[in-house]
């Protein structure tokens, strides 16, 4: 209980209140406050507990990088696991648990871990838990799973919503410290677009931990400029080509009950023409026993709640420093009133300036902090041996590291810089520039003229004529820095991961085993892969690293940066794409009318289409298809079709193109004709197949599966474009455009000739004729086609999409007298299987026209077509490729299933015997039993063999036989009547 | 050294002071007999199996970064031998078996965790497709069942049944399939290569490929020349770039694939989950991260890194199939460079060059293929011959029309 | 590979625009080139590690089929063009 709040100062709204929980304690805070900050007001300094050895933590920063307060937050479908007390801005209501503990954060089992540690090294886990080889599975894993993880997830669904958004801007400034403000301030005056963006919910950075007299007014400049767009809560995540920023907005994850008008987070993607990265520099810890204990704290982190939220860390306060950040702080707290116990500095002088009242130990470090659950006191080394003195907080400060992440995700190579003993980023590449500490500089005056500087050479770059920067130069000359990697002879464990556990002797153990490299050593030990992903520890372990092998921290290089700077939600990635809202939904123009047919609905790719109509008293979808395809080949039925894609093929080229995408002939297809039409890729396989019909010399209208309308328009496109750009064709998609029905039975010429004008005997419009027609007295034109998939006398009506539903109104009306009934995508699938037509079932991307019986109408006489060369290929006209034919159960009370196989009678069952497969299979109702397609090796030549049918993965076991793959109408008769 | 919960035990006692080198760090010698190009894990593998099944010991594996700094290091950690195609299902059925007995094999717990591996289906299609595989799987005697959309609830509750676009109809399962800690399949092998004589030698860049009467002779590296009596490319992701020194055109695009991990939670999934209707799938780490990825990101790239639509794109699909992951964060993003082949599958053959060995082509599957890849190419290696899991592999079958075309959309390496 | 993509007719669009094919240095051979020359162009590939010029339609654009010449390692876009344009010889 050694923190508590200052009676005084703050930059807190001490007149209100906020009520929150921890770990179901209720405690108050105010506006103004993290859920770090208030948590040590009120004297709770234990908040989590570490992953490997259930180390009691602290609080050990103020920002992004905090490696120990871990909690989760919210409850049911809200519950946030992992979320970092640092970065919570306390808001009433604010529920939050510690984790990774049991029974309780303050009494942990899981701590038992800590006095296995001498068996628990780094890496151990590969080196034991291998016998008995089942062992692992069944007894380990589970364990170290369930001890594993640090918080837990919902499996509820979240109620609040989240959405992405784009935004353009001249000059992004990532960052509100004094580097960034002043580039904004520079910007902003010359008229640029500026996008401001912190994460923090103040901007300001050190200003604020400062108390910077001057934060107010440019604050207040920045907000009063219309072409700048300030961006709180917003964390730039990564930099990505052509200059295009991800970033995170935490829109409302700072209120008790979000407004459902409004998302949680936003994903913003930014396209910035010029950007500046102002994000920083991050304190580094010393290495040394019992670093970790909670009041153990980073100095610049303890001054910032000190100023900030007048949060003193204890009473009494040891500061471990190799720069004056260790000084600052100790300067602030004296004059908070809280004791420095002494100012340890490992430097062989001290920081000059110094005229507070602490003692200063130079050539001394800190060998070990001591305590459980708290600090009681530090051990000193220095010239007079090791002295402990009493404390129950200590500050620490191992230096500065450019925060350079964003600048390096784009492939740029961090450098090792002596004099500031710290890895840097190029401090300009393209879009990119990098101002005050992210570049090196750590006085506020230097960062104040460095921001100003580098958004006036930006802006210069994108030709703003004169740019006046917001502040002068400064002196940037500043002391080199002096590394310092670990303390010598510390009893303690010295944690440079903290999260994962990671201290001082797993490195060197690393090096003993050969893992030395930065990032085998990552691997091995985990180093760095903690939800901070190194920002405190990689550095340190670098130099540790280079220590062991008696090299420079140069040569030791750093690890990749890679995206995300901080952890990013699923929901922010996804924005508004989740639940039914995940792929745009596309309805056909008769979707109205099936769906008041009564239609069942299937999704198919991204469409609806009305799989069955069932009618009262069917109870299964089988009843339904099986009187639909009945009725159909009795009387009539009629079917939506207007999802297979539709293309509209223009130009004095048209025919010669058309003949060298389809591997069958269209340049002598008449006009008022349709034709069935094969496209092969260019590997010889068939892509797509379809009818093209020809209305004029110069316009054809090919029809495309459902499946590949997108595909089929582009492959024409490529190859109209990409390789024959001399032909004149043009192509333009009219799948929306038509509403197309089939209308399929004996009965349908009779019907239709109720509504087309137009004689349509058989003699007038035979078999795969193709015509404009007029409907309903003039009223109407529409395209008219007679071909069939049903196999069935059929024709296909087209008409423009927003008469569709009247006219298959009309067509239903008139064809009640005949019996017409409605149909769906299944009775279709059972007639064309009876007549052995092919889908995409059969093209499956592995076939090859001979394959499916078409292997002669492949052209033999084109001079060339797309796959004409790779089909003659040996492989591809192998005599034991799997070929299309039928198969029936030899008992026609037996059945089968599609994805069956098919081996030969009597044939062992392994992959060797395999002869081919069942394609597409149903109930054929006008059969009695069930029929499928195959492909099937040698296939054709083996009409009559009996097979079994072969479906191990249900345990069924058919008795079949070969046939035909057309078991209805083999003459044809339907189709021309 | 061997490794045991004694030794760990011994060690403990004295500090964790005696632990030995996992392996050397030698210098090249002027001539091996073979050359492994690529310290990844198929070339370490290689290097395994080559000492430890076929008695060829005097081995090099150069590797141009660091050990394991290839695929090996940045995948998803998914086994599984649930292929389709004749030519592919009984490799991988050989590759899961040898992953079965591999720790105690080398010594190293490289945590094979069996957890099984789930294909859903959307559609009706689908499901027959599935059903096509997972007969060709049992043909072959490898585990596979048919889950209806109830057993996969019971499994897997919480993944979106009541409000999804497409609806969840049901799964293919191979309770075999698993994953296993990556970078460790790379120190075993490594270790258990070392031991038996073979240099591991890395931060070697191979520059360029002697040759001399036709054959090749040795390799120029930035250690110097290495002297070799047959070369063995493992160097997936860079196929074409060390191919192209020997002048070897290949039937290959270099692709950018992404992987993420989540930040740690406790056990959140049981089994790897495939998505049917998006791009997605995911496991979960012994060490609580979800682990997942989706679709290639569709160019050429021989950076190590993506674009953020993609993954968005894998969000999207990762939160239509489990609607609660919203409130789950991504750690960290990478991204690891394909050979993407003209077929999708692989390529395990000697070269018109004589001694010249290829091992390429690993899409975006390479990892669960790593102990067979190695056993494989040893085995062609060694006595000139493919191993009859692997005989399909060819590189000619693209001149000769025998693809081996799993997803059926032809030679275009980005639909793969 | 590029975030953004300037379509020589629609200007700069993003990446998701675009449907991405691959190289488009291949010249299709004439049907009578033989089975090796065939075999190349279907399946043989530079791969290059640098500068490479790829087929990419702006599907959801123009629907032009673009020659985009971009570096594969930094991935800059170095130029654009029209297709069918720069095979014509006129101005892409």
């Amino acid at each position: 209980m050694s923190s508590h709040r200052l009676s005084t100062g703050g930059q807190i709204d001490r007149a209100r209140s906020v009520k929150f929980t921890f770990d179901g304690k209720a405690l108050t805070g105010h506006p103004g406050d993290t859920l770090a900050s208030a948590l040590l007001a009120n004297g709770i300094q234990l908040v989590g507990r570490s992953f490997k050895y259930h180390r009691p933590r602290g609080i050990l920063t103020a920002g992004a990088a905090e490696p120990n307060a871990l909690v989760t937050t919210g409850t049911g479908g809200r519950t946030e696991a992992n979320t970092r007390a640092t970065m919570i801005e306390l808001h009433d209501g604010l529920n939050a648990r510690s984790q990774n503990r049991w029974p309780s954060l303050g009494f942990d089992i899981g701590a038992v871990n800590g006095l296995l540690s001498p068996f628990l090294s780094a890496g151990f886990y590969y080196k034991t838990f291998m016998w008995p080889a089942g062992f692992w599975e069944k007894v380990y894993e589970p364990l170290i799973r369930k001890a594993a993880g640090l918080g837990k997830a919902s499996y509820e669904a979240d109620p609040d919503s989240y959405e992405k958004c784009w935004a353009h801007c001249d000059l992004l400034v990532i960052g509100a410290g004094p580097s960034g403000l002043a580039a904004a301030l520079t910007a902003g005056r010359a008229g640029a677009r500026v996008l401001l963006a912190d994460e923090g919910f103040a901007f300001g950075g050190t200003l604020l931990t400062d108390r910077d007299a001057r934060l107010s007014a440019m604050l207040a400049e920045l907000e009063a400029l219309p072409n700048v767009q300030c961006l709180p809560r917003t964390t730039v995540i990564g930099w990505y080509d052509d200059n295009v920023f991800g970033a995170v907005e935490r829109v409302q994850k700072h209120v008790a009950e979000p407004d459902p008008g409004q998302p949680v987070e936003r994903l913003w993607r930014i396209i910035a023409k010029q950007a500046i990265l102002a994000s920083g520099a991050e304190e580094r810890p010393l290495v040394f026993g019992g670093n970790d204990i909670p009041g153990v704290m980073m100095a610049g982190a303890m001054r910032s709640y000190l100023n900030r939220q007048a949060v003193a860390p204890g009473k009494r306060v040891a500061v471990f420093t190799t720069n004056n950040a260790g000084y600052r702080t100790a300067a602030d707290l004296e004059a908070a009133g809280v004791d420095v116990a002494a100012i340890v500095d490992p430097r062989a002088t001290n920081e000059p300036g110094w005229n507070g009242k602490a003692k200063v130990l130079t050539n001394a470090c800190i060998v070990d902090a001591l305590g459980g659950k708290s600090v009681s006191g530090v051990s000193i080394a220095g010239a007079s041996g090791v002295q402990r003195f009493e404390a129950d907080a200590v500050a620490m400060s191992g230096g500065w590291s450019p925060v350079i992440h964003l600048a390096c995700h784009r492939g740029a190579k961090p450098v090792w810089s002596d004099t500031h003993a710290a890895f840097l980023a190029p401090e300009r590449q393209e879009g990119l520039s990098l101002a005050g500490a992210a570049a090196g500089l750590w006085s506020t005056e230097a960062c104040l003229s460095d921001g100003s500087r580098k958004a006036a050479e930006a802006l210069q770059l994108l030709g703003f004529a004169k740019v006046e920067p917001a502040f002068a130069e400064a002196d940037a000359a500043q002391p080199a820095a002096t590394p310092f990697w670990f303390a010598k002879g510390s009893k303690g464990k010295a944690f440079v991961d903290y999260q994962n556990d990671v201290n001082l002797k797993d490195l060197g153990l690393a090096v003993r085993e050969g893992y030395g490299d930065v990032e085998l050593a990552k691997r091995y030990t985990t180093n760095g892969m903690a939800t901070d992903q190194g920002k405190l520890s990689n550095i340190n372990a670098i130099g540790i690293l280079a220590e062991a092998r008696g090299v420079s921290p140069a040569d030791v290089g750093t690890t990749t940066f890679r995206p995300f700077y901080t952890p990013v939600s699923f929901g922010a990635l996804t924005g508004a794409s989740r639940g039914k809202h995940f792929q745009p939904v596309r309805k056909s123009p008769l979707h109205d009318w099936a769906k008041k047919n009564g239609a069942t609905f299937v999704e198919t790719g991204l469409w609806y289409r009305a799989a069955w109509f069932p009618r009262a008293g069917e109870t299964t979808w089988r009843e339904s298809v099986d009187r639909e395809v009945l009725n159909i080949r009795k009387n009539a039925g009629i079917c939506d079709v207007s999802t297979l894609g539709k293309i509209e093929i223009f130009g004095r080229d048209a025919a010669t193109f058309l003949d060298r995408v389809y591997c069958n002939g269209f340049a002598k297809l008449p006009v008022g004709k349709a034709r069935y039409g094969i496209m092969l890729r260019e590997d010889g396989m068939i892509y797509d197949d379809g009818t093209t019909s020809r209305f004029s010399d110069d316009h054809f209208f090919m029809t495309t599966t459902t499946a590949l309308a997108a595909g089929v328009l582009t492959h024409l496109e490529f190859c109209a474009q990409t390789l024959w750009p001399e032909l004149e064709v043009h192509f333009a998609s009219s799948t929306d455009q038509w509403a197309q029905m089939a209308v399929a039975g004996p009965k349908s010429r009779a019907i239709l000739s109720e509504i087309v004008d137009e004689d349509i005997s058989d003699a007038a419009f035979p078999f795969m004729s193709a015509r404009t027609v007029s409907l309903f007295g003039g009223k109407l034109e529409g395209r008219l086609f007679r071909i069939s998939f049903s196999g069935e006398l059929a024709y296909e009506l087209g008409v423009p999409a927003g008469y569709g539903e009247s006219v298959a109104d009309a067509i239903m009306q008139t064809g009640e007298k005949h019996g017409i009934c409605a149909y769906g995508a299944e009775a279709l699938g059972v007639m064309r299987i009876e007549k052995g037509h092919v889908t995409h079932a059969e093209i499956n991307g592995t076939v090859t026209p001979g394959d499916l019986g078409f292997g002669r109408m492949v052209s033999t006489t084109k001079p060339d077509f797309i796959g004409k060369v790779m089909l003659a290929r040996e492989g591809m006209q192998a005599s034991d490729r799997p070929r299309l034919v039928g198969v029936k159960p030899l008992d026609p009370k037996a059945s089968f299933r599609t994805g069956s196989h098919i081996l030969s009678d009597g044939a062992a069952a392994t992959l060797e015997n395999d002869q081919g497969y069942v394609t597409s299979s149903c109930y054929s109702p006008n059969l009695g039993h069930t029929i499928g397609l195959a492909l099937i090796k040698n296939g054709p030549e083996r009409i009559g063999e009996k097979v079994m049918i072969w479906n191990g993965l249900r345990n069924e076991f058919t008795d079949g036989v070969i046939c035909s793959p057309v078991f209805i109408d083999p003459e044809n008769e339907k189709l021309h009547a | 050294m061997r490794y045991s919960a004694l030794s760990v035990f011994l060690n403990g006692l004295r500090g964790n002071k005696g632990w030995a080198p996992a392996w050397r760090q030698p210098q090249p010698k002027p001539h091996y007999d073979v050359i492994i190009v690529g310290g990844g894990g198929h070339g370490l593998s290689t290097a395994y199996y080559l000492a430890k099944t076929f008695g060829i010991t005097n081995v090099a594996v150069l590797e141009k970064g660091y050990l394991g700094s290839g695929n090996i290091g940045r995948n998803t950690t998914i086994i599984r031998s649930n292929y389709l195609l004749s030519g592919n299902n009984p490799f991988y059925e050989l590759s899961m078996k040898l992953w079965e007995g591999l720790e105690q094999d080398f010594n190293f717990n490289a945590m094979v965790s069996q957890r099984g591996v789930l294909n859903l289906f959307h559609s009706d299609a689908q499901r027959d497709a599935y059903t096509r595989r997972g007969n060709a799987m049992r043909l072959h005697g490898v585990d596979a069942e048919l889950l209806d959309r109830q057993a996969v609830r019971e499994k897997l509750p919480f993944l979106d049944f009541d409000n999804a676009r497409f609806p969840i109809m049901g799964g293919l399962l191979q309770p075999r399939g698993g994953t296993v800690r990556h970078d460790a399949v790379a120190w075993g092998y490594a270790r258990g290569a070392d031991s038996r004589g073979v240099d591991i030698i890395t931060h070697c860049e191979v520059t360029g490929i002697r040759r001399e009467n036709g054959r090749v002779v040795g390799v120029e590296t930035t250690k110097g020349f290495i002297g070799c009596g047959k070369l063995a490319l493992a160097a997936a992701g860079n196929s074409t770039v060390v191919a192209d020194m020997a002048g070897l055109r290949l039937p290959i695009e270099s692709h950018v694939l992404q992987a993420f991990v989540s930040e740690g939670l406790k056990p959140f999934i049981d089994c790897v989950v495939t998505f049917g209707a998006g791009h997605f799938y995911v496991s979960q780490s012994d060490k609580g991260g979800l682990v997942f990825g989706g679709d290639i990101d569709g160019y050429n790239s021989y950076a190590q890194r993506g674009n953020l639509a993609t993954v968005e794109h894998v969000a999207e699909a990762g939160v239509a199939m489990i609607p609660s992951l919203t409130r789950v964060r991504y750690l960290r993003t990478w991204g690891g460079i394909m050979d993407m082949s003209m077929d999708g599958s692989p390529i395990i053959d000697r070269t018109p060059i004589d001694n010249l060995y290829l091992n390429a082509c690993w899409c975006y599957g390479g990892f669960k293929a790593t102990p067979a890849s190695g056993y494989c190419y040893a085995h062609l290696i060694a006595r000139n011959e493919p191993h009859e899991t692997a005989r399909q592999m060819r590189l000619d079958r693209f001149a000769r029309g025998y693809q081996m075309d799993e997803k059926g959309v032809g030679a275009q390496p980005n639909l793969h | 590979m590029a975030s953004l993509i300037t379509c020589p007719h629609c200007g700069q669009r993003p990446k998701e625009e675009f449907t991405i094919k691959g190289d488009a240095g291949l010249a299709r051979p004439a049907p009578d080139a033989g089975a090796d020359v065939w075999y190349d162009y279907v399946y043989l590939r530079d791969n290059p590690k640098g500068l490479h010029k790829e087929y990419w339609h702006h599907s959801s654009g123009c629907r032009r089929w673009l020659i985009v010449e971009r570096d594969t390692v930094t991935h800059k876009v170095h130029s654009v063009s029209d297709a069918a344009l720069a095979k014509l010889g006129g101005a892409a």
